[in-house]
């Protein structure tokens, strides 16, 4: 039981990594917060962690409200393009 | 090809004026990188013209021409994924020995000092984003984009870039230590 428990810094960050995206598992959690009583290093990590989160999300709402297109320019080029590929 | 109602037909007269910006912006989402999406949607008309002869009407032609620029994504995603050495990845942890999967020494988080008066809003903070994320190798940025800034599933990208989840958590697990050290240094503890 307590062998299972036992994981490293990396496997660690790695599941506070996952949580992030809500996609770790209870049994990883359990792991995670046990993994935190020994290790002041990793728990400040995921604080910082969840700070980044919140930075991306910032970044992903950012990214959503604008639609790229291309310009007319480029299309008309690739339309010529096209059609002498077609002939 | 078939003129039957039920079928679906090709117009390539007409692709661009319906199916550039869809394309172009499914592209961009993934590459993040315009130039390389005007490529790949160009790339992909091009290839839709020369098969257009294999095309049987049992897909419309937007979702016709979406499944040839999904596999262009991954020729790219391969192609950058053999890029080595450019701009390495920096391990983290120690990689084997008794000290295996601990922090290295020089690589151990710091506290932050200044994060409370940095406003988290700022325009400087967002450019300060890109520029770490320019930083890590071309493969880890994409994958960590599509996760994190795009927001698809974990499932849709393993789909499309042909990967395992194990795989992409990986890059993940590196993309985001690699950016918080980058972070740490030109941000928080400038």
């Amino acid at each position: 039981m307590f062998k299972k428990l036992k994981i490293s810094c990396d496997e660690a960050t790695t599941i506070c990594d996952k949580s992030q995206y809500g996609e770790a598992t209870v049994f990883q959690k359990i792991q995670l917060n046990f993994h935190f009583l020994v290790c002041k290093i990793c728990s400040m990590y995921t604080k910082q962690n969840s700070e980044m989160s919140k930075v991306y999300k910032m970044k992903a709402k950012d990214c959503k409200e604008k639609r790229q297109c291309m310009s007319s320019v480029e299309k008309e080029a690739l339309k010529r393009q096209l059609q002498e590929l077609e002939a | 090809m078939s003129e039957n109602q039920k079928k679906h037909t090709l117009d390539p007269n007409k692709w661009i004026d319906k199916y550039a910006d869809y394309l172009f912006n499914y592209a961009v989402t993934r590459v993040n990188n315009s130039d390389i999406a005007k490529d790949l949607v160009q790339e992909t008309f091009f290839a839709g013209l020369k098969s257009a002869k294999n095309f049987e009407g049992k897909a419309a032609e937007r979702t016709w021409l979406v499944a040839i620029l999904k596999r262009k994504v991954i020729d790219y995603y391969r192609k950058i994924n053999s890029n080595k050495g450019k701009a390495e990845v920096r391990m983290n942890f120690h990689q084997d020995g008794d000290n295996e999967g601990n922090w290295l020494e020089e690589r151990v988080p710091q506290t932050w000092d200044n994060d409370a008066d940095k406003n988290i809003e700022s325009e400087e903070l967002k450019s300060a984003i890109d520029q770490c994320i320019d930083h890590l190798p071309e493969k880890y940025a994409m994958v960590f984009r599509m996760k994190t800034i795009q927001e698809f599933e974990t499932e849709e990208i393993c789909k499309e870039l042909n990967i395992t989840a194990s795989n992409l958590w990986v890059i993940i697990h590196r993309a985001r230590t690699q950016l918080r050290r980058c972070m740490e240094d030109n941000w928080f503890n400038n």
